[in-house]
C-alpha cells in the first residue's frame, strides 16, 4: 500500500507516492531523481545522505519518506546558486578540501546547517560539527579549516537557507 | 613558488562539480526500466555445493532473471583467471556470490533471493597464513595451498632473488638484527560502494557505466566472461566515489552486464555497505622476517628476507602484488649480499585485490622499520643508515636492473630539512650521482 507524501523540496511543493519502509534518500534519489545525496551506507553511520529538514541537518537515510509529509526538505540543488557558489562552497574548492567528491554534499550540508546555528565556532566545535560525515580521502583538515574560514568571513557573509 | 606548473596550488577541475552535488559516479547513473540486481552469498567460510533449486525464484512477481555458475559462458575471471564469477561445487569465502537475481524491484529481488534453495555441505576453512601453510591444513583450492610461480617452464613454490655470497656478508657483520613484522586485513571502504548499471545500447552494444579503475584492464576480462567481443562491449568509467585499488577488481560489472545481456533491459547493480565489507577484494596479510647483517659503521652486509603473503580465495592480484613486493622489498639500498624468498599462500577470505601500491608500500613498513632498529644497532641515527646504504646513480635493483636518475641521497636531504633534522656536512655534501661504492 503506497503513502501520499506531500513536501516542499527545494522551494517546491512536491506530492509522491511512496512504500511505507521507503526512506526519504531512496524516495530522492529513486522517485524524484536527485543525485546529490548519496547512499554511502544506507545505516546512519558516513553522513553522505545529509539533506536539511526543516532547518535541521538529518542523515536522509535514517528517515521514513512518509514522515516530512508538510515538512521542508533542502538538498545540496536547494542551497546552490545559479550562478557562482555558496560560501562553504568556496571554501570546499579553494581548500582543495575534497578530492574523490562522493562525501561532498553530505558534507556542505551539514557545515551548512551548523554554521546557520554556530556562526561563531572553534575548531574543536566544527570538527565535532562534522563528526557525523565520513570522508574516506582522508580531507577532514582541510574540512574543517574551510569552514573555520567561512565563520572568519573569509569568504564574505553567510548567505541565507533558500526554502 | 612557481606561478604556474609545478608548486602551483590549482583549483580541482572537477572540484565545481563536487562542491555543487553535480559529479555524477557510476552508482548515480540512471536508465529508465531498469531491473535491480542482488546477488545470493555463501553465509559459509567454505562449503560444498550439494545443490540449488531457482525454479520458485524464477516464478516470483517481477523477476526476470535468475542465474547460477551454468548461465555464465565462462564462468572464470580476474587478472590471474581463477576467480569465480558465480559459485562453482565449493565455496571459498564468506559473501561468494553464488546466485543472481534480476527483478523489477529491490524488494522484488530480495524476496526472490530468498526463494533460491542452496543445500550446504559446511567444511572446514583456514584464515591464518602460516596455518595455511601446514601440510595438513584444510584445502582452500584443489592445486593446494602453495601458490606456484611460473618461473620459464617450470613451477615454484618460492620466487627468489640472489644477489652475492649472503653467508659472507652475515659473517662480515658486527651485528645480526632481526625483526618480524605483520600486516592485517584492510579493506579499502571506498565510501561510494561498488556499482555497475549495464544496458544494451540502440547498435547491439552492451553498454557499462561501471566503477571500474581500469577500463581497459576490466574489458578483455569481461569479453572472456560474456564470450562477447570487445567490440560489442563499451565501458563507461566514471568518477570514482573513492576506491584505494579496491577499483582493479570486478565486484558488480560481470554479473550486471551478463543478465542485461540475458533479459535485454538495462540492469542496475550496487553493493550493500555490508557485501562491500564481506565480498569485495581486501588487502590481504602480509608477513615479513628480515634478517640484516649491520656493520659497525652502518653498512648493511648481508640481508635475508622472508616473505609470506596471504592471497585470500583466490589469486585477484595477488601474485601480481607479490612479485612486485619481492623485487622492492629490500628497500632503496644498495645491499651486495641479499636473498629474497617470497611465498604466496590461500585461505578463506576474501581476494587479495590492490591497494595503495600493489604490495609496495606494505614491504617499506616492514623494511623502514628494520633500518631504524639496524641504526640502534650500531648507535647511528636513522637517518644516517639510511645515506650510508642509499642507492647511487648506475646501482643495480634487487631484481638487477641498472638504475637511472637516482635520488635517493637529495631525497634524503630533502626530507631532513622539512622536518628539520640537522644532517652532518658529510650528508649534506653527498649526491647520489657519486657513486659511492
Ligand atoms: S547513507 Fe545515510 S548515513 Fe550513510
Ligand atoms: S572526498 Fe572522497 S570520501 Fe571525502
Amino acid at each position: 500500500m503506497k503513502v501520499k507524501v506531500c513536501f516542499n523540496l527545494n522551494g517546491v511543493p512536491t506530492e509522491i507516492l511512496v512504500n511505507p519502509e521507503m526512506t526519504l534518500l531512496e524516495a530522492l534519489r529513486d522517485i524524484i531523481g536527485l543525485t546529490s545525496p548519496k547512499c554511502g551506507c544506507n545505516h546512519g553511520d558516513c553522513g553522505s545522505c545529509t539533506v536539511m529538514l526543516d532547518g535541521k541537518a538529518v542523515k536522509s537515510c535514517t528517515v521514513l519518506a512518509a514522515t516530512v509529509s508538510g515538512k521542508c526538505v533542502v538538498t545540496l540543488d536547494g542551497i546552490t546558486p545559479a550562478t557562482g557558489l555558496t560560501p562553504i562552497q568556496q571554501a570546499f574548492l579553494e581548500e582543495g578540501a575534497p578530492q574523490c567528491g562522493y562525501c561532498t554534499p553530505g558534507m556542505v550540508m551539514a557545515a551548512t546547517a551548523f554554521l546557520e546555528k554556530n556562526p561563531n565556532p572553534t575548531m574543536a566545535e566544527i570538527k565535532e560539527g562534522l563528526s557525523g560525515n565520513l570522508c574516506r580521502c582522508g580531507g577532514y583538515d582541510k574540512y574543517a579549516k574551510a569552514v573555520k574560514d567561512v565563520a572568519d568571513g573569509k569568504y564574505g557573509p553567510v548567505s541565507e537557507r533558500s526554502e | 613558488m612557481a606561478k604556474n606548473g609545478v608548486g602551483a596550488r590549482k583549483t580541482k577541475y572537477d572540484g565545481y562539480g563536487h562542491v555543487t552535488g553535480k559529479t555524477i559516479y557510476a552508482s548515480d547513473v540512471k536508465k529508465a526500466g531498469a531491473l535491480i540486481c542482488k546477488v545470493l552469498r555463501c553465509p559459509y567460510d567454505k562449503a560444498r555445493i550439494l545443490s540449488i533449486d531457482t525454479s520458485e525464484a524464477k516464478k516470483m512477481p517481477g523477476v526476470f532473471d535468475v542465474i547460477t555458475k551454468d548461465d555464465v559462458p565462462y564462468n572464470r575471471f580476474a587478472m590471474v583467471p581463477d576467480n569465480h564469477v558465480l559459485a562453482e561445487e565449493i565455496t571459498r569465502f564468506r559473501g561468494q556470490p553464488v546466485a543472481a537475481v534480476a527483478a523489477a524491484t529491490k524488494e522484488q529481488a530480495l524476496d526472490a533471493l530468498a526463494k533460491i534453495k542452496v543445500e550446504y555441505e559446511e567444511l572446514p576453512a583456514v584464515f591464518d597464513p602460516e596455518e595455511a601453510m601446514k601440510p595438513d591444513a584444510p584445502q582452500v583450492r584443489p592445486e593446494g595451498n602453495i601458490h606456484m610461480y611460473q618461473v620459464g617452464d617450470e613451477l615454484k613454490d618460492t620466487r627468489i632473488i640472489r644477489r652475492g655470497d649472503i653467508e659472507k656478508g652475515f659473517a662480515e657483520a658486527d651485528y645480526i638484527v632481526e625483526g618480524r613484522y605483520k600486516i592485517p586485513c584492510i579493506e579499502h571502504a571506498p565510501i561510494e560502494t561498488c556499482a555497475s548499471l549495464a544496458y544494451m545500447d540502440e547498435t547491439g552494444t552492451l553498454v557499462i557505466h561501471s566503477k571500474t579503475q581500469g577500463v581497459y584492464f576490466v574489458m578483455g576480462d569481461m569479453a572472456n566472461v560474456w564470450q562477447l567481443p570487445m567490440n560489442k562491449m563499451k565501458f563507461v568509467g566514471n568518477t570514482l566515489g573513492g576506491s584505494f585499488g579496491s577499483g582493479n577488481s570486478v565486484m558488480t560489472d560481470h554479473i550486471a552486464g551478463l543478465l542485461a545481456l540475458r533479459t535485454g533491459k538495462p540492469v542496475s547493480f550496487q553493493l550493500t555497505r555490508k557485501e562491500e565489507m564481506m565480498a569485495s577484494t581486501i588487502s590481504t596479510p602480509w608477513i615479513f622476517e628480515i634478517k640484516d647483517g649491520v656493520r659497525k659503521d652502518g653498512k648493511i652486509t648481508a640481508r635475508y628476507i622472508h616473505v609470506l603473503h596471504d592471497c585470500g580465495a583466490f589469486t585477484e592480484l595477488g601474485e601480481y602484488a607479490s612479485e612486485k613486493n619481492a623485487n622492492l622489498v629490500a628497500g632503496a639500498n644498495y645491499i651486495e649480499n641479499l636473498a629474497v624468498d617470497s611465498q604466496m599462500v590461500y585461505t578463506n577470505k576474501p581476494a587479495s585485490g590492490s591497494k595503495r601500491g600493489f604490495g609496495v608500500n606494505v614491504g617499506q613498513f616492514a623494511e623502514q622499520v628494520q633500518l631504524n632498529k639496524d641504526a640502534e644497532a650500531c648507535g647511528i641515527s636513522p637517518m644516517e643508515i639510511r645515506f650510508i646504504n642509499a642507492f647511487h646513480e648506475g646501482d643495480h635493483t634487487h631484481a638487477g636492473d641498472v638504475l637511472r636518475a637516482v635520488s635517493t641521497v637529495e631525497t634524503l636531504q630533502g626530507v631532513a630539512k622539512m622536518a628539520d633534522e640537522k644532517l652532518d656536512d658529510k650528508y649534506l655534501e653527498m649526491s647520489s650521482r657519486e657513486v659511492a661504492k
